[in-house]
């Protein structure tokens, strides 16, 4: 029946016989292969088939229309201008940007929290290593649901509601010379804004664009590059003399000058929450579901982030230490400048899977109704469309997309890492 | 051959797959249960009492028409489901109807090929916000944190409401309507919407109803009934048919009182058509001639099955409104029995 599976048939001395497909070791894998193969593409094929012909029988069809129709819903953090008119595609790329914005913080504090409390946990001080072990036992041993849904309702009953800071004895008060506000529906910081935005005219005052940003953007990296040139200048200058010029203060004026012009000719000025009615207005309100989702996910994620920590540590031999501390290292910086570059190579794989981890668990955002793509997409626009195997192959493709994207710049980082042969 | 083999096998599985959508009446019959789909709780509406049977204004629905197909108002397993869980339930089969307070809508029965059987409650989406805020009208609203069940039509006419009159408003989306009581009564959003009924259900159950007021305005149009899938009118027919008999039932004063005299014949036609003592109506819908009997004596008729739910004498304490007799000024209106 197959064949026509072996090319190399023509190329042996040996007459071919149809036997040989199954007793022949060269040939009888081969010969497996093939037969999986055909079976996957049948099973695929029909499960495709059988797709579309109960689609076709209950008068659904496939359509990517409803992208374009207006929403009809609010959300409530919207990282672009959106609102209950715009399309249900838009809907989806408010959800899209939100879940990035959740992954990228809780992926940030995470590495932070398990760096530290992996290295801690490996610490001589027999009270702070038990402290780190108790933390990294309870917290990635307990589900990440129910870590998100504890901080959530620990956060909604014991902080204070807006109604708290009203009145002439508020019950609640402000903190940091009354620029923040810490309530159960979120903290509300002060945000800048800028006076002499570029998009400002005389009809249309506006108080900040992305084109104020990137002008301020394009300092700090002027600034990044002078400052790389001065630390190289300072290594050659080392390298010739024996003595490295103090450059703090030139670091300091290359970093603080530009940035403290741009932002002086900008205008930059505070708009500071202040209470409105129901609620604080004004500033940068830091919704309590994304606290909890972050902190959740953080936490969570970086116990086991810790244990990678210490695995990496672990595997770099202890003469690495001791021929450091003979050199005259101190601790700390036997672990900077020795230890950790070489357990990088041994945590970096690992860590590439915990992100993945955390932006595949942030679709757990609706248990606090934070509005990721799951919200919008998969779950607002799921239900008022009724389009569910449209929105699901979307979401589907969305999260491979960003996983694959983060694995891509994850394995790059850890090329450039990884231990060079010459 | 191997594979001829499986693509064999494969392809009787897929023409058996393809041929499993059969009569649902004939479905309960053979499972000897009817598979109702209710929500995860709200009070006087579906809801387990303390000895874990399912009790309300909905469920009177379900037991009704379990009483009407099978004879027996226990003889239904009841299926929680969630604003999100609910209508897959349905297409899926998993559920033989939804009695879950749910809107009637152009698309839900057009798009979502559903068949609504008519309206059991006439609705509309209100707010609740604590009395202490000194709010006394909706469009005072401005800047304040809404909670709303996510998923429901309660969200788009929220959505409109506030557009329409100008006014900002901070959502604060939440899964089922449990959660969002609970948030409200941290103070995590200012104000809860809903439809009117569920908010004064939910209120009923505050541990000081009275420090909570509901606006004034109702800001929709919330035609709550039960409904099935698309495709099986005779199912349809028979859920349809089953709440008008209870509606006709208290029109033409048949109640759990009389229930028994009356069918022993009376001077009324129509009663006599409705109680099988006349005609054959129940044969026309696949069932036999003392089904609407059987579903009128489960909880009595509309008016009896209201005030035992959800009347004024409940903690719930809602007033018949929109939702009294035709003859009596309300909407409440079945079509003749004939």
């Amino acid at each position: 029946m197959t064949t026509i599976s072996d090319p190399s048939v023509g190329t042996t001395n040996q007459s071919f016989r149809l036997a040989m497909l199954l007793n022949d070791t060269r040939y009888r894998s081969l010969t497996f292969q093939f037969i999986a193969l055909v079976a996957i593409i049948a099973f695929m094929a029909f499960v495709g088939g059988n797709l579309v012909r109960n689609l076709a029988e209950a008068g659904l069809n496939i359509s990517y229309k409803f992208l374009g129709e207006p929403a009809g819903y609010d959300i409530n953090q919207r990282p672009i201008e959106y609102d209950s008119q715009s399309s249900h595609g838009r809907a989806a790329i408010v959800g899209l940007l939100n879940t990035l914005i959740v992954a990228v913080l809780a992926c940030i504090t995470a590495t932070v929290i398990g760096v530290v409390a992996g290295v801690l946990r490996l610490s001589n001080n027999w009270l702070v290593s038990k402290i780190m072990s108790f933390y990294v036992e309870i917290f990635r041993n307990v589900p990440v649901l129910i870590w998100i849904l504890i901080i959530f309702s620990i956060m909604i009953n014991a902080l204070p509601g807006p109604r708290e800071f009203k009145g002439d004895t508020p019950s609640a008060s402000m903190i940091l010379f009354d620029t923040v506000a810490v309530t159960n529906r979120g903290v509300f910081v002060p945000s800048p804004e800028f006076s002499n935005s570029f998009a400002s005219t005389e009809e249309v005052p506006v108080t900040s664009t992305g084109m104020d940003w990137l002008l301020i953007l394009a300092a700090l990296v002027l600034s990044w590059i002078v400052a790389t040139r001065v630390s190289q200048w300072a290594s050659k200058t080392q390298e010739e003399t024996g003595i490295r010029p103090k450059t703090w203060h030139m670091r300091l004026a290359i970093w603080a000058v530009p940035l403290a012009g741009v932002l002086l000719f900008l205008g930059l000025t505070w708009n500071i929450p202040e209470l409105k009615g129901f609620n604080f207005k004004g500033g940068l309100q830091i919704r309590g579901s994304l606290l909890a989702l972050w902190f959740a996910l953080a936490i969570y994620t970086g116990a086991f982030i810790a244990e990678n920590v210490r695995a990496g540590i672990m595997a770099i031999s202890k003469g690495q230490t001791e021929a450091a501390g003979a050199l005259g290292l101190r601790p700390n910086l036997i672990m900077s400048l020795v230890v950790l570059p070489q357990a990088l190579r041994v945590i970096i794989p690992p860590l590439i899977s915990q992100y993945l981890n955390i932006t595949k668990n942030s679709s757990l955002a609706i248990a606090v109704g934070y509005m990721d793509v799951t919200g919008t997409l998969g779950g607002i626009t799921l239900l008022q469309t009724g389009r569910a195997i449209e929105t699901i192959l979307l979401l589907m493709l969305f999260y491979l997309t960003v996983s694959l994207l983060i694995s891509a710049v994850m394995n790059v980082f850890n090329n450039r890492m990884k231990l060079k042969e010459r | 051959m191997k594979k001829t083999v499986i693509l064999g096998a494969l392809t009787v599985a897929g023409l058996a797959a393809g041929a499993a959508a059969a009569a649902t009446l004939d479905d309960v019959k053979a499972r000897g249960k009817l598979n109702c789909g209710v929500t995860t709780g709200v009070p006087g509406f579906a809801e387990p009492d303390a000895n874990g049977v399912w009790q309300g204004f909905d469920v009177a629905v379900c037991r009704a028409v379990a009483a009407a197909v099978l004879g027996d108002s226990t003889a239904v397993e009841f299926v929680p489901t969630t604003g999100k869980t609910r209508f897959t339930a349905l297409a899926s089969g998993e559920i033989d109807m939804l009695a879950r307070n749910t809107t009637w809508t152009f698309s839900r029965d057009v798009d979502l090929k559903f068949e609504f059987t008519g309206v059991n409650y006439y609705d509309g989406q209100g707010f609740m916000i604590p009395a202490e805020l000194g709010v006394s009208s909706a469009s005072e609203l401005d800047g304040a944190t809404v909670c709303i069940q996510t998923g429901t039509t309660t969200e788009l006419n929220l959505a409109d409401f506030f557009r329409s009159n100008n006014i900002s408003y901070e959502p604060v989306p939440i899964e089922t309507g449990a959660e969002a009581v609970q948030q409200y009564n941290a103070g995590a959003c200012d104000v809860y919407t809903t439809d009117a009924s569920a908010l004064a259900a939910q209120r009923a159950n505050f541990e000081d109803p009275s420090a909570h007021v509901i606006m004034p305005e109702i800001i929709s149009k919330e035609p709550l009934g039960p409904l099935v899938r698309h495709g099986d009118h005779e199912w349809g027919d028979i859920v349809r048919w089953t709440l008008n008999a209870l509606i006709t039932a208290e029109e033409l004063g048949v109640n759990s009182a009389n229930l028994a005299e009356l069918s022993g014949g009376s001077n009324n036609p129509e009663i006599n058509r409705l109680l099988g003592t006349e005609g054959d109506l129940g044969a026309m819908l696949g069932l036999d001639a003392e089904w609407a009997k059987r579903a009128i004596g489960v909880a009595g008729n509309y008016g009896e099955v209201f005030a035992k739910n959800i009347g004024e004498d409940t903690p719930i304490g809602l007033a018949r409104g929109l939702n009294a007799q035709w003859t009596d000024g309300g909407l409440i209106y079945s079509p003749p029995f004939r």
